[in-house]
């Protein structure tokens, strides 16, 4: 436990004293502010109509007309932006060749594995955090439901891990970020298309199709459902990725 | 402290390392020799658990390389070739990550860092970030990094690569004050680096053992013959044909205005010919060991292929 934490220590400080992290968490909030005030105002012109008509105003609900349509978007900007936080995290260690140092040092690979997905976990918890300001504001003139809010969230978090977990993978088959970074970012964007193919397709496909899309299962949460196959499905999602990268890096060293 | 028998280590049909053995007691520093290519930072690899081997068996510290890794991984330091530093980290902070994941103790790492501070001469470099420190003071990092946790085994890769005359006088300084209770394996393809640091030699060439032992038994086996080399002022044939005259000296050879005189090894001539040259009136200017030396050694090892 204490290396891996060791591991993840020395990663954030990788992420905090270059502008990597800063740059990403900053783009991140700006583009985040950006859909939110949109939708704000959209929905504040639409209450303005609807007030007129007292049987639609019971239909106006905060959190389907904008949070759900902010998680989703805030989804597909981590799609673009996480593979820039994992892409550096086995290549660069490769390029330099301080891989030798830590594979030569009593750590686990296993350890090392998840030194460096925590740190990116949590540089990942803190963007999320930060748009959390924005939702107070909300809360502060507006009477939004918290549950289902949090359960958006929620989701947010495990499929950004998710991602995180392929990113890994791939910064761990090469040496270069860029080829690392691109990898995972047609990674994720291939399992996103495959939602509009699953609403296209009929019979088991459909099914399997929509099982296997990231955003199925994101769209259930953001509107307040918490299905336990959702959670499994993210969670081995992530395991998987951490698999593959154990995988690869006892290969290797073993060829 | 160092125990290599039969190792071997294929990568597909190519073989880096092909049955090495060799021994290295505990308190000695040895070096491992060999031109470029000889499989030198592919044997230090598997001897620290980077690379598996193919074949073979390795103990280090009285730990099987294979089968306790760990233990091995704890008792050993190794500065690989490619100093493996984080640019962005400052000299300390490299040095406390290096303790913390090396299982130096949180209450002793303070100390440990400092230790190596100390020892690679850095204390004036501590808060500078890596990247701005000149290359001398990286591979001292690297040395440093080596020590942090005191390991009783350190193996080093080419430790005085790339670095310039006086910083490579420095750095085997740096080793050879290391010397005592560790067992340090360093690697080189540079003769004067073994004969200046090391205590014995392990020469291997395309992955093949040539030869190894302390430099004592080397020259003895492979030379059996000791010699000198006079600077006379009046040299030439002449001079030459009086040394071989005298009792004992086997052969003495012109060599432009210097004569090479060798005689079997158990005796001395030195004195005979001092007094000879003196009484010759051949106006006597130098006088120098001409040992089987270890370059000779060397380059008569690696291009003839004499293999013990």
């Amino acid at each position: 436990m204490k290396n891996i934490w060791f591991i993840a220590k020395k990663e954030l400080q990788a992420y905090f004293s270059s502008p990597i992290a800063y740059v990403v968490i900053a783009v991140f909030l700006l583009l985040v502010g950006f859909f939110f005030y949109s939708l704000i105002m959209w929905f504040n012109s639409q209450a303005m109509q609807l007030a007129q008509n007292p049987a639609y105003y019971q239909q106006i609900n905060i959190n389907q007309m904008v949070f759900s349509p902010l998680l989703h978007n805030m989804s597909i900007i981590l799609l673009l932006m996480l593979p820039l936080l994992t892409m550096r995290l086995f290549a660069e260690e490769k390029k330099i060749g301080t891989e030798e140092l830590l594979f030569t040092s009593p750590v686990s690979i296993n350890q090392i594995i998840l030194g460096k997905y925590l740190a990116s976990l949590i540089v990942l918890a803190v963007m999320l955090l930060l748009t959390g300001l924005l939702m107070i504001f909300t809360f502060a003139y507006g009477n939004p439901e918290l549950a289902p809010l949090l359960d958006g969230y929620l989701g947010l978090f495990l499929m950004g891990a998710a991602f995180l977990a392929i990113g890994i993978f791939y910064s761990s088959l090469t040496e270069n970020q860029i080829v690392a970074a691109i990898l995972t970012f047609g990674t994720l964007l291939l399992f996103w298309v495959l939602n509009w193919a699953g609403s296209a397709a009929a019979g088991i496909w459909k099914d399997a199709l929509n099982y296997v899309s990231f955003f199925q299962h994101f769209d259930d949460m953001t509107r307040g459902i918490l299905d336990t196959s959702d959670l499994v499905y993210y969670l081995s999602f992530s395991f998987f990725g951490l698999f593959l990268t154990h995988s690869v890096i006892q290969s290797r060293r073993w060829r | 402290m160092i125990e290599v028998a039969e190792l071997v280590k294929r990568y597909g049909d190519f073989s880096a390392v092909k049955g090495i053995s060799f021994k290295v007691e505990r308190g000695k520093i040895w070096g491992l020799l060999g031109p470029n290519a000889a499989g030198k930072t592919t044997t230090m690899r598997i001897l620290t658990g980077y690379l598996p081997a193919t074949d073979g068996k390795a103990v280090v510290a009285g730990f099987d390389v294979f089968e306790q890794a760990t233990e091995v991984k704890k008792a050993t330091g190794y500065l690989p070739e490619v100093v493996p530093l984080y640019p962005e980290m400052t000299v300390s902070s490299y040095l406390g990550f290096v303790a913390e994941i090396k299982g130096v103790s949180s209450a002793k790492k303070k100390e440990a860092v400092g230790r190596a501070l100390h020892a690679g001469g850095l204390e004036s470099v501590r808060h500078r970030l890596i990247k701005n420190i000149s290359r001398g003071y990286k591979q001292r990092v690297g040395i440093a990094q080596a020590l942090i946790h005191d390991p009783q085994v350190l193996i080093l890769d080419e430790p005085t690569i790339g670095l310039d005359p006086a910083q490579i006088i420095e750095i085997r300084e740096l080793i050879k004050s290391l010397r005592g209770e560790r067992t340090i394996l360093l690697s080189t393809h540079i003769l004067a680096e073994v004969t200046q640091t090391c205590d014995g030699v392990v020469i291997i060439n395309e992955g093949k053992l040539m030869a190894s032992g302390s430099l004592d038994e080397l020259t003895a086996s492979y030379g059996g013959k000791d010699g000198t080399i006079v600077k006379l002022r009046k040299g030439g044939e002449k001079a030459a044909a009086l040394f071989r005259g005298l009792p004992g000296v086997e052969t003495a050879v012109p060599e432009g205005g210097e004569v090479r005189i060798e005689w079997g090894r158990g005796q001395d001539c030195r004195d005979d010919i001092a007094r000879l040259a003196v009484e010759e009136g051949l106006g006597l200017l130098e006088m120098r060991p001409a040992a089987m030396n270890i370059e000779d050694l060397y380059l008569k090892i690696v291009s003839g292929g004499v293999v013990q």
